[in-house]
């Protein structure tokens, strides 16, 4: 009989597998609940104190007023260009995404496919600073695409486009343009990936299927591979988004050093420590990420994820 | 003789779904025993409380003698080959058959051998250095029984052993496990949907309908006598003839169920030897399956399919005929 | 017709350039470490030496004590983050109860809202319980997203694990134990090692939880820290990039061993920080 090796601890398991699933699920749901969520409530409860204007303290009283200053003009409008500029990103990063996925899922095979995919992990996973900083070198006044665009006498280009209103400025490292193009630059991996990871689920006998019912290319790429793509954009939009959201590091480097939500926030809870602000801040980025999770859920991206 | 298996009243809920609902059957050690029935239909549920996977909701089961609830699978004298054979991918063949020994603290050498002696029993002999991706499914399915017979186990379950397999594969299959079976004498317990399959492999067949038993017995007995019309219908699609159209042609006025092969094509005025019947009807469909030719014609609302040698036929469709059949043919039976 | 296995030239561009993109900064990075001119980012770079690999290594002691603690905390964070990684997908696999999908969703969190959030929160957190700054609040913070790489690679492997395969295990005589050991383990555990490198490689390279959860102090300077010291006042700009190959270097090597660990199955890490 097998009976001789079998330890008794497992069958006091084996009659109470529910038991077994508490205990491994305990640590970790305990780890997320109290170090991770514990500490967001935590954050949250401080935004409803308020700061003494006089003292500089903290007052630990309920208050709704930390959240009124919000919608005063200058936090209202960081949060609005938070928000544009995480849009812009993630629109770009979709469109500049799909042709790599596309091309990666449809066409390439064996080492190609190793190949693009390293490709595309290599930079997803290289140092998010080393990165940042190699747009310093590539958008500064004397960096490198100064030095192109008057190698190809389009010098006069670039400055028509540094003269842009808003979002143009002195060289391209200190404009909103130069933000957004290191912020797609940073997350356009997030995109390929889920997208790619969509479009490989869609048969190639359904692009036949489509092509046989009489659609052209064109037709069958907007009814039929687009739509099933579609979850797989959603996913990679909601870490562009997300990401754009809450990032610091990037407008203090590269941009014209007006604020993000991120930047503020970070300010908020250093030199001014007004943490009250700092986490009503906080709440609008998860705001916006819970609507966005719940709406991205609907459209079934978390299968892609 | 002792039972291999014995449920007495035993419910497996799921919820409220009564996968196994009250089910009592004696399992004969040696048997090869068939469990048959649609998919949902309580047959797997019923191996699987056998092998230790499920337990039951209420009801007693015995095996050997021994009460099995509460006892894990580990704990039991009975081995399963699974339907997508499970086998681990991590392991080669040699290490996939010889596993139940390895856990049991069988010594390398021996085990070795042991594995080696079961993989020729399934003629697989030279394969124990492969990978199961490396099979074809009909090499995965004899490493997965293999696997479980090395074990030496009193009760084999197997659950749809076949049914991944093309259909010359599968005859010889069946074949080889019959052969097995009679070799090794341990008792094959084998959960199918297949009608044809549970006929020709096993001693008695039990055929299952929403979690219940509706009839067990041999093989012959099963197909010749259904004791329902569900089990007309599913034991190779006898037809069923109404009451009325049965008390018309010589029978009670019961359900009962003729078998296609049991009727023959009448003569017009022919007179019919003793003890037999016939009936008129409209030909509505005639299609040729080789050595018979399957004919359906509608005669007084019934729905009849009769298969007649291919060499008898003269008739086509739209034709009106005369059909006949023994009366003692016309198995009566209950109205579910 | 549009044929099967060749694209078109206008996708092929599209999908090359947007390589290009990606790749360009990083060979620029590799390029300016060996450029002569140290103050500016001046294009080309006016000459070439290789004096500043030698400098990196002899004249900036400042840059060995981060490197250390970098490594300390990316290995510590790293073997939390297996353990309690591994039994959430565990869990989670084995789990039938309502509710199942919300905790999932919990369990992706912690990526899925800005890093900021989660360093403002931890660092909240420590101001109310009076906890000081220390190497452990650094681990506390890394680790909580690396639970969430091992979680996201550990759980798609087990998925692939079939109930049956477990079932078979233990219809052959093999315990739970016998059954984790014999049959999990080996089957989850190229996924397992997968998913530590890529939190090693996402812990070494964090900044944005790191500057919240780690003191002011030199000895709380973790090697990203340090660069971005750098980046804001900088030294030698040079000595910079080479910090920034090795990092590269560091993160490189497991990212590519973890490619080839699961490259049978899923892709890793889509989800990554």
């Amino acid at each position: 009989m097998t009976a001789a090796v079998a330890r008794p601890g497992s069958d006091f398991f084996f009659r109470r597998p529910g038991l077994l699933t508490l205990i491994f699920l305990l640590p970790p749901l305990l780890w997320i609940g109290i170090v991770y969520l514990g500490s967001l409530f935590a954050l949250l409860l401080q935004s409803f104190y308020s700061l003494d204007e006089f003292s500089g303290l903290v007052l630990h009283e309920f208050t709704l007023s930390t959240y009124g200053h919000l919608l005063e003009y200058s936090n209202f409008a960081i949060l609005l260009r938070t928000v544009l500029m995480a849009a812009a990103v993630t629109i770009a990063s979709a469109i500049l995404a799909f042709p790599i996925a596309y091309y990666a899922a449809r066409y390439a095979r064996g080492w190609s496919k190793a190949l693009f995919y390293l490709a595309v992990m290599m930079p997803l996973w290289s140092s998010y600073l080393v990165k940042v900083y190699a747009w310093k070198l590539i958008l500064a006044k004397e960096g490198i695409v100064t030095w192109v665009a008057n190698q190809l006498y389009l010098g006069w280009l670039l400055d028509a486009v540094l003269a842009l209103p808003t979002v143009g400025g002195p060289s391209l490292s200190i404009s909103y343009i130069g933000t957004f193009i290191v912020f797609v630059y940073i997350w356009l991996p997030y995109m390929i990936l889920p997208t790619q990871a969509a479009l490989e689920r869609v048969p190639k006998t359904l692009i036949e299927a489509s092509a046989d019912l009489g659609a052209t290319p064109g037709q069958t790429f907007r009814t039929v591979i687009l739509p099933l793509a579609l979850p797989g954009i959603v996913a990679g939009s909601i870490f562009t988004f997300s990401l754009t959201l809450g990032d610091y590091i990037i407008p203090q480097i590269i941009g014209n050093s007006r604020p993000f939500i991120g930047s503020t926030v970070y300010a908020l809870q250093g030199t001014a420590g007004d943490i009250p602000l700092a986490a009503a801040f906080t709440v609008v980025p998860i705001v916006i990420m819970g609507i966005y999770l719940v709406v991205a859920r609907r459209m079934g991206a978390f299968d892609a994820l | 003789m002792q039972n291999a298996v014995s449920f007495q009243h035993v419910s497996r809920h799921f919820g409220a779904v009564r996968a196994v609902d009250d089910v009592s059957l004696d399992i004969a050690e040696g048997e090869f025993f068939a469990m048959l029935g649609p998919s949902g239909s309580g047959k797997t549920t019923c191996l699987r409380l056998i092998a230790g996977f499920e337990q039951p909701t209420s009801g007693h089961i015995e095996i050997f003698g021994t009460t099995a609830e509460g006892l894990p699978p580990y704990r039991r004298n009975v081995n399963t080959v699974f339907q997508d054979y499970a086998l681990f991918p991590h392991m080669t063949v040699g290490e996939n058959v010889a596993y139940g020994l390895m856990i049991r603290g069988v010594a390398r050498a021996e085990r070795e051998a042991q594995a080696i002696e079961a993989l020729k029993m399934v003629k697989l002999d030279g394969f124990q250095t492969r990978r199961p991706s490396q099979l074809s499914g009909g090499q995965r399915q004899r490493v997965a029984l293999a696997r479980a017979l090395v074990n030496k186990p009193r009760v084999l379950l197997l659950d749809e052993p076949l049914g991944a397999l093309d259909l010359k594969l599968r005859e010889q299959m069946q074949d080889e496990l019959k052969a097995l079976q009679k070799q090794l004498g341990i008792t094959f317990i084998f959960v199918t949907h297949d009608q044809g399959e549970a006929l020709s492999m096993a001693n008695r067949v039990a055929i299952f309908n929403e979690g219940k038993i509706v009839q067990a017995g041999a093989p012959s007995d099963v197909y010749e006598r259904p004791r329902s019309r569900f089990v007309a219908d599913f034991v190779g699609s006898a037809n069923v003839l109404t009451p009325d159209f049965n008390a018309r042609h010589g029978g009670e006025k019961t359900w009962a169920s003729l078998r296609p092969e049991k009727i023959r094509l009448a003569l017009p005025k022919e007179k019919l030897p003793t003890g037999w019947t016939s009936a008129t009807g409209l030909v509505t469909s005639v299609s040729y399956q080789g050595a018979v030719t399957r004919i359906v014609i509608t005669s007084e609302g019934n729905r009849i399919a009769a298969m007649v040698p291919a060499r008898d036929l003269t008739t086509s469709e739209g034709d009106t005929l005369t059909f006949a059949w023994p009366r003692s043919a016309a198995v009566a039976m209950e109205d579910a | 017709m549009h044929s099967e296995h060749r694209a078109g030239i206008p996708l092929t561009l599209a999908a090359i350039g947007g390589l290009l993109f990606l790749h360009i900064p990083l060979m620029l990075i590799i390029l300016y470490a060996f450029t002569t001119e140290e103050k500016s980012f001046q294009f080309p770079p006016p000459g070439y030496t290789t004096r500043w690999l030698s400098v990196a290594w002899y004249e900036r002691p400042d840059i060995w004590q981060p490197l250390y603690l970098s490594f300390k905390v990316a290995l510590i964070a790293t073997a939390i983050a297996l353990v309690f990684g591994t039994l959430a997908a565990a869990g989670l696999s084995r789990a039938k109860f309502f509710g199942k999908e919300s905790i999932s969703l919990l369990f992706i969190l912690p990526i899925a809202l800005p890093g900021i959030i989660t360093g403002i929160a931890l660092r909240s957190a420590f101001d109310i319980m009076g906890l000081p700054f220390s190497t452990w609040t650094i681990v506390l913070g890394h680790a909580t997203f690396c639970i969430v790489v091992v979680y996201n690679n550990a759980v798609a492997r087990f998925r692939r694990i079939s109930g049956s395969m477990v079932e078979a295990s233990m219809d052959l005589g093999a315990d739970g134990f016998q059954t984790f050991r014999h049959v999990i383990l080996p089957q989850i555990g190229s996924a397992l090692l997968a998913g530590g490198m890529l939190a090693f490689a996402l812990s070494f390279d964090e900044v944005i939880v790191t500057t919240f959860t780690a003191g002011t102090g030199v000895a709380s300077k973790t090697l990203p820290i340090w660069m971005l010291d750098e980046l804001i006042r900088p030294r030698q700009r040079p000595v910079t990039n080479v910090v920034a190959i090795f990092v590269m270097a560091v993160t490189f090597i497991p990212i590519v061993c973890a490619y080839y660990l699961t490259k049978d199955g899923e892709h890793t890490g889509g989800a990554g920080k």
